[in-house]
């Protein structure tokens, strides 16, 4: 199993929210509208949505950031022209989100929201800040990892994924029962590796991350 | 091997929603009808914080996120209110049903289902209890208004799909 279940009591929020019944399987069916998904037009994205550094009238405080890797279907085939959104906190570890309560300061440079479409070969790319921990009310002393949240599409609405990105070597791992909601051996799918040829010297550490979409019932296995 | 999921989280609403997500037609199309409800978690709470995807499996000829001009676009997005509601304006689908997805706080992966707007569902739905296969179907409430409630967990609790 590579999800996190549904019912993860350690994360607080599940235990009211988790369905009881398991999902149920669907016949295949060719016609089903969950086998195709949206297209999205190179004109709906500006590229400048891709530079979270980029929008305001200076530059964010941080750590600048080279975030890229690729978007796989199942069989390790790039996914061209899919959108791809991503969401963070700022250095600080403060969300630009109006019930975000955590004491550290907003960043009048940095959203902290950005997307793109993956090119030929399946590739995203942002430039950002690294987002800082930052705390929160699920149990006593509780503390997120740095992470950035992505929003994949695919090319079908049965490959739809949200998830999480993090950043190599975080003590904070260990003690997060979001990262530890997925069974052990798939939860270094959820780290980024630093890596040199994506650095850019004298300006921007590079990570990369690959992300790999589930199956469409359709295709051969 | 996949990547694993991670939970949507409470803070996507400066990231996600754009201008017109919800209305993949504009106002006064031809025939639309408006999907509406709300989300309500286990204790029958509202979900104030909860993202709703529908997808009606055909492109269409209008943008997915952009919505400026005429045209019938198949992908919509709406957040839910402090009450747990959403709205969905659509062309009428071509099939029986629409597809839609639910992410929120505190669901580690969506709950994917179906919205029902005409017809009796097909196997294997065809197959649920009586009482079960209901939470499928949504209720017209006025000429061009259908009701869908989601209700993540409990008695009532929303039959959630697999593929």
């Amino acid at each position: 199993m590579t999800h996190p279940p549904y019912l993860h009591p350690d994360y607080a929020s599940t235990v009211l929210r988790a369905p009881s019944h398991p999902p149920l399987a669907m016949d295949k069916d060719p016609e089903a509208a969950e086998l195709t998904g949206p297209v999205f037009g190179r004109s709906e994205v500006d590229p400048l949505d891709a530079d979270l550094t980029s929008g305001g009238a200076g530059e964010p405080i941080g750590e600048r950031i080279v975030v890229t890797g690729r978007i796989l279907d199942a069989s390790g085939r790039p996914v061209p022209g899919t959108l791809v959104e991503i969401w963070q906190a700022n250095a600080a570890g403060r969300y630009a989100h109006e019930r975000d309560r955590h004491p550290a300061p907003l960043d009048l440079n940095f959203t902290g929201a950005g997307r793109c479409l993956t090119d030929d070969e399946g590739r995203y790319r942002f430039v950002t800040v690294k987002p800082g921990a930052y705390p929160w009310r699920n149990h006593h002393n509780a503390w997120r990892p740095a992470h950035i949240h992505f929003s994949v599409f695919g090319t079908a609405f049965t490959q739809r994924l949200v998830t999480q990105m993090y950043f190599p070597g975080d003590p904070l791992f260990s003690f997060d029962p979001i990262l530890k909601s997925v069974p052990g051996a798939a939860r270094a799918r959820l780290v980024s590796a630093l890596d040199l040829a994506v650095t850019e010297p004298e300006w921007a550490l590079g990570y990369r991350w690959d992300v790999v979409l589930g199956h469409t019932p359709m295709e051969e296995a | 091997m996949t990547t694993p999921s991670q939970t949507v989280g409470p803070f996507f609403g400066f990231a996600l929603p754009y201008p017109g997500d919800w209305e993949l037609v504009p106002e006064g199309h031809p025939g639309a009808v408006t999907i509406t409800g709300r989300v309500l978690d286990g204790a029958g709470e509202p979900v104030p914080d909860a993202l709703l995807e529908l997808w009606t499996g055909d492109p269409g000829d209008r943008g997915a996120l952009g919505r400026a001009g005429a045209g019938v676009s198949g992908f919509g997005r709406c957040g839910t209110a402090p009450d747990g509601s959403y709205r969905f304006r659509t062309a009428p689908p071509a099939r029986a049903y629409l597809a839609l997805l639910v992410f929120a706080r505190g669901l580690l992966k969506p709950v994917r289902t179906r919205v029902y707007l005409a017809g009796v569902p097909g196997p294997p739905l065809d197959a649920l209890d009586p009482a079960r296969r209901a939470t499928l179907l949504a209720r017209r409430e006025g000429q061009d208004v259908y009701r869908f409630d989601v209700r993540l967990q409990g008695e009532e609790e929303t039959v959630f799909l697999e593929f």
